[in-house]
């Protein structure tokens, strides 16, 4: 049935200490071949029978990524009713990630969403009544991913993708032009030209593919926002929060959105961490710029940390921050407990029934409280996040790899002395490619720019 | 009162490109067939460009004649100049076009039809298509003489209300003044068929006892002349042929068409129909590419019999003082006579999405329809079209299996599927870059890809489908012998290898792989290949081109395989989109209106998500369950 071989990590992104990476169709097994070292040397899971589980590990250039267990099941006697491996990682959340990306890069390609279910149910491996379930995990996570990559991508690798496009569609549009209407249009000599550009082409999506290895197009993590009154101490909480010694994943210019961001790992744990403007004016709370904003950035978020000032009584903007704050998931950090306390533990969870922590930002104290909390809820379960953003990553990773290849092959065709027509096919996928980044169908667009570019015809 | 007269099998309505070949194959094929044209003088009538063929539209009538049609048959008897496009770029786009003499061309069309079996000619305007129940019962002329049959085949081109228009002045005449068709329109809309309105343009011809050639350049045909048809070889067709020439416009046009561009009615609202991107207006380009400061202006005969000259490039609709001192400021044309005025044409169509892609209505049983009322433009594409809608509108009377050509198999198949299939905004122009797996669809191998199909269809010859066969045969074992001749790196070899600019042997090579050279190709390598026998110049052709290209060509047939996959998977006609859960509101809407054969159709339409095409997936394979 399907000639290509899908893989994805098959248990939810979060807090289980194992997680399972599978692997299906015509080339699991010898994608999986290519990453996984068995403890036995000479075992290669080509040759074991369906059905048996194997230990070894998962390297990359000889370095060792995880200790695993991979199961093989043959085709026709697995879920998919395809060949399948499933490699059982013990290394937690970035190990698995890390696994996956080798798989990936070993010839499968990511998995659509739903698209396991998808083939089990296609090649009749379960049963009618599941079908209409299938059609709507398809259609639900395809939404979700589209909104996800095209709300996320933005600045200058948004920009940088679209202008790759537009000169890639306007060579081949040229390239088309001339073969459509050789009399009107002399494409002759445009072959060095072009074989400069394409080279020019491939550096900017290196480029691009060093920004995902470096970090991601898109931001993953717990999406963290701070809030609070102006000199609650949020920029202190951050400043503390960061200045430690821990490993600060620094921004990747344009990648991220028009605010204060930081990246901050917790043990495993990656917090996306947003600095709002304090919320100032007492007179006009409501419809001042500041709550408008917060108000944005906490329903985006995963989690709020609400910074009160312990030395000042509350008053309506923290009302309003609590009611913000209510069905979230939110910590309240009572900040300078080294000064008098005005404000009681006990009378702000009345008003708000969230964990409450007393920090110091300046002098550093409670925050290991406060990361002790968050890693609690999150291996608890209390708090998830958007762990499509990882997989809109690997995708994108993959787009950019294959329109690279492709260009590469536009290369050798242009070195081998080909004729023109044949550019066209691997110039196409590599634009349509690109396109899957900015969520772009290919559509009319190359005849359309042929009679918008070029003045064609009789 | 309507009298009733004797029944047909199919009726044709309109002999033009599409509608010739649609009654030819009909009759052919066995069955009683009417064709009806507004005027037995304007049978196969060329009213635009004096050509045939061109990019990607050669190819249209290779796969014509591949499949027994007459286009190429005709063209290769009336051409005046012939020339092969595109010769220094890969065998893929070399696109064959010929000159044709306009008048000998219609009438040697004529007179095939007029000696062909089973066909019956009658000059008539046919206003109404009778319809009951809807399956199509007769058709009514406007004398209102009534013709029962079993099949309609519409090609009407672009009669239907037309109107032409030149600046102010406006005719309601078909092109170069025949008579518009103006009830069939309400015939079809009672129908409830979606008509569009299209419009195109032709240029002035001129005098050429008015023409100073000597201020252009001379544009001679090709020295070896390839025919159209698969049944001719180069001797049966040589002849002595005409030379074209090339001008320009310069600033001067420009400003007189900028100038007066107030005057034209396309910008001033005057025309309302589409017109087709790829053959603009003078003016259009003028406007549209502001900076180009000349545009190239072919100037090609019109016939062997006649002084008109076609000025190619120029077509427009500006008024007659503006189309004298815009043709006048060109090089050569300063003392011009224009015999016929430059005019744009305004006419109804269909949407073609109401089509099968076996051209027959959804909604209309037996109505089939092809050519420029289906919304393309060229006298290729509808001929293409009218071949196929006779050959499925015969299909279907003889109850057999429709023609479907796919994307994969021909330059027809990506016609017809564009056009049911995508949104058309203006007249649908073939390209090679609308063909997705081109280095497949040459015009070289038109025939190895379709005669066979021909020859099931009944419109091929036992002799000739003989012929093929044994071509094929001469392919495969020529190409197996090259991949396996070794040619030893001898000093004669080195000598030879050198002097075409080619790396010495290191090693014994293969002939086959001499041929992937670059530099060289199979005839280049007679010299060294000691053990080649005489082949006829298309087994060679084949066999340098299968090697050339071998790589890519492969890719090209794992991605069709790939393709067929979803063209395999049938949708019933059936199907209830309500019931399918899941899909977009828009993918819903668009499937429920196009009805697409395949699940590969309806991935192409417009708005249908890749998603989309999972969920239809899932409830196809869930329907097949429940329906076994």
């Amino acid at each position: 049935m399907n000639t290509d071989t899908i893989a994805a990590i098959a248990t939810a992104v979060n807090n289980s200490g194992i997680s399972i990476i599978r692997i299906s169709g015509p080339d699991a097994i010898m994608v999986a071949d290519k990453v996984f070292k068995a403890k036995n040397e000479n075992k290669k899971l080509a040759s074991v029978p369906s059905h048996t589980i194997h230990y070894g590990y998962i390297k990359s250039h000889e370095l060792t990524i995880d200790e695993v267990l991979v199961m093989v099941m043959k085709a026709p006697n697995s879920y998919t009713k395809e060949d399948i491996v499933e490699i059982n990682c013990h290394g937690g959340i970035i190990v698995t990630k890390k696994v996956l990306e080798e798989v990936i890069k070993s010839g499968a390609r990511i998995a659509e969403p739903g698209e396991f279910t998808k083939r089990a149910f296609l090649n009749g491996r379960i049963d009618l009544s599941q079908a209409e379930a299938v059609s709507d995990i398809i259609n639900a996570k395809n939404n979700y991913a589209l909104k996800n990559s095209l709300n996320q991508l933005k600045g200058t690798v948004y920009k940088k993708i679209k202008e790759l496009r537009k000169n890639i569609l306007h060579d081949l549009a040229y390239l088309e032009a001339g073969l459509d209407d050789p009399e009107h249009i002399d494409i002759g000599g445009f072959r060095n030209e072009l074989l400069n550009n394409i080279i020019n082409y491939k550096k900017d999506i290196k480029k691009l593919l060093d920004t995902v290895n470096n970090g991601r197009l898109i931001k993953e993590g717990i999406k963290t926002v701070i809030l609070g009154k102006p000199n609650a101490g949020k920029s202190s909480l951050l400043n503390a929060l960061i200045g430690a010694e821990r490993a600060i994943v620094t921004d990747i210019p344009g990648t991220t959105r028009d605010t204060l961001e930081e990246t901050l790992m917790i043990g495993d744990l990656c917090l996306n961490i947003v600095d709002t403007a304090g919320i100032r004016n007492t007179t006009d709370v409501v419809e001042s710029m500041g709550v408008k904003r917060a108000r944005l950035m906490s329903e985006e978020s995963d989690l709020i940390l609400y910074v009160v000032d312990a030395s000042e009584p509350l008053d309506e903007n923290d009302e309003e921050i609590i009611n913000m704050i209510k069905s979230r998931n939110a910590v309240i950090l009572l900040n300078k407990s080294d000064l008098e306390q005005v404000i009681t533990v006990e009378e702000i969870k009345e008003k708000a029934d969230k964990k409450v922590l007393l920090i110091s930002a300046r002098e550093k104290e409670g925050l290991e409280e406060l990361e002790e909390y968050i890693k609690d809820i999150y291996f608890k379960g209390m708090l998830e996040y958007n762990d499509e953003v990882y997989i809109t990553n690997l995708r994108q990773e993959e787009a950019l790899r294959m329109s690279l290849e492709s260009l590469e092959m536009v290369q050798k065709t242009i070195e081998d002395d080909m004729p023109e027509d044949l550019y066209a096919v691997d110039m196409m996928s590599s634009y349509e490619a690109l396109g899957k980044i900015t969520g772009e169908q290919v559509d009319e667009d190359l005849i359309n720019t042929i009679f918008r570019e070029f003045c064609m015809g009789k | 009162m309507p009298h009733i007269y004797e029944s047909y099998d199919v009726v044709v309505v309109g002999a033009g490109h599409a509608g010739c070949e649609a009654a030819l194959a009909c009759a052919r094929l066995g069955l009683n067939t009417m064709i009806v044209t507004i005027s037995m003088d304007s049978i196969a009538l060329m009213p635009c460009n004096p050509n045939i063929g061109g990019t990607s539209k050669g190819h249209l009538v290779k796969e014509i004649d591949a499949l027994g049609g007459e286009m190429g048959k005709n063209i290769d008897k009336t051409y005046i100049q012939s020339k092969m496009l595109n010769v220094s770029k890969g065998p893929a786009v070399h696109s064959l076009r010929a000159q044709a003499d306009k008048q000998d061309y219609s009438r040697e069309m004529r007179r095939i039809l007029e000696n062909t079996e089973n066909l019956t000619l009658k000059q008539a305007e046919v206003t109404e298509i009778l319809i009951e129940n809807e399956k199509v019962t007769g058709i009514k002329t406007y004398s209102e003489a009534v013709y029962p049959c079993r099949a309609v085949i519409l090609c009407t081109g672009t009669y239907l209300n037309a109107k032409c228009i030149t600046g102010e002045i406006s005719n309601y005449t078909g092109p170069n003044g025949l008579k518009a068709a103006n009830y069939l329109t309400d015939s079809l809309k009672k129908a409830g068929i979606e008509m569009y309105r299209f419009k195109t343009g032709t240029p002035a011809r001129i005098d050429k006892r008015s023409i100073d050639f000597s201020k252009m350049e001379e544009q001679p045909g090709d020295e070896e002349t390839v025919p159209f048809s698969f049944t001719n070889k180069e001797e049966d067709i040589k002849k002595e042929q005409v030379p074209c020439w090339l001008t320009y416009t310069n600033e001067s046009t420009h400003k007189i068409i900028r100038d007066n561009i107030h005057r034209s009615p396309l910008f001033s609202g005057d025309i309302k129909g589409t017109g087709p991107r790829y053959c603009p207006s003078i003016e259009d380009k003028v406007v549209k590419f502001a900076d180009k400061d000349r545009h190239q202006v072919f100037i090609e005969p019109e016939g062997n019999y006649t002084n008109e000259m076609y000025i190619g490039g120029m077509s427009s609709s500006l008024p007659e003082d503006v189309q004298y001192q815009m043709y006048r400021s060109v090089a050569g044309l300063e003392n011009a006579k224009i015999v016929r005025n430059a005019y744009a044409i305004e006419y109804d169509c269909i949407n073609p999405n109401q089509l099968k892609a076996s051209l027959e209505f959804k909604n209309v049983e037996g109505l089939f329809s092809g050519g420029q009322f289906n919304g393309s433009s060229g006298y290729e594409e509808a001929a293409a079209q009218g071949l196929i809608a006779g050959i499925n509108a015969a299909m279907k009377l003889l109850e057999r299996k429709p023609l479907i050509l796919d994307r994969s198999e021909a330059y027809i198949g990506v016609l017809i599927d564009d056009l049911v299939t995508k949104e058309t905004f203006e007249p649908y122009r073939m390209m090679t870059s609308r063909a997705e797996y081109r280095l497949l669809l040459r015009q070289d191998n038109a025939d190895i890809r379709l005669t066979k199909i021909g020859y099931e269809i009944g419109l091929i010859s036992e002799e000739r489908n003989q012929v093929l066969l044994t071509k094929e045969e001469s392919i495969a074992k020529e190409m197996k012998r090259v991949n396996e001749a070794l040619i030893g790196a001898t000093s004669y070899v080195q000598d030879f290898l050198n002097k075409n600019g080619s790396q010495s042997l290191k090693t014994g090579v293969t002939i086959g792989e001499l041929i992937r050279r670059p530099e060289l190709n199979y005839d280049l390598l007679e010299p060294i290949d000691l053990e080649r026998k005489p082949l006829p110049k298309d087994v060679r052709d084949q066999v340098n081109i299968n090697i050339k290209y071998e790589g890519y060509i492969e890719r090209q047939l794992r991605q069709v395989e790939q393709f067929k996959k979803l063209e395999n998977k049938r949708i019933p006609d059936d199907l209830d989109y309500e019931q399918v859960k899941s899909l977009r509101i828009e993918a819903r809407q668009k499937l429920m209106k196009l009805r697409p054969a395949s699940v590969g159709q309806a991935s192409r339409i417009s708005g249908v998500s890749p998603a989309d095409i999972s969920v239809l997936l899932v409830y196809l394979e869930q329907f097949r369950r429940k329906h076994n």
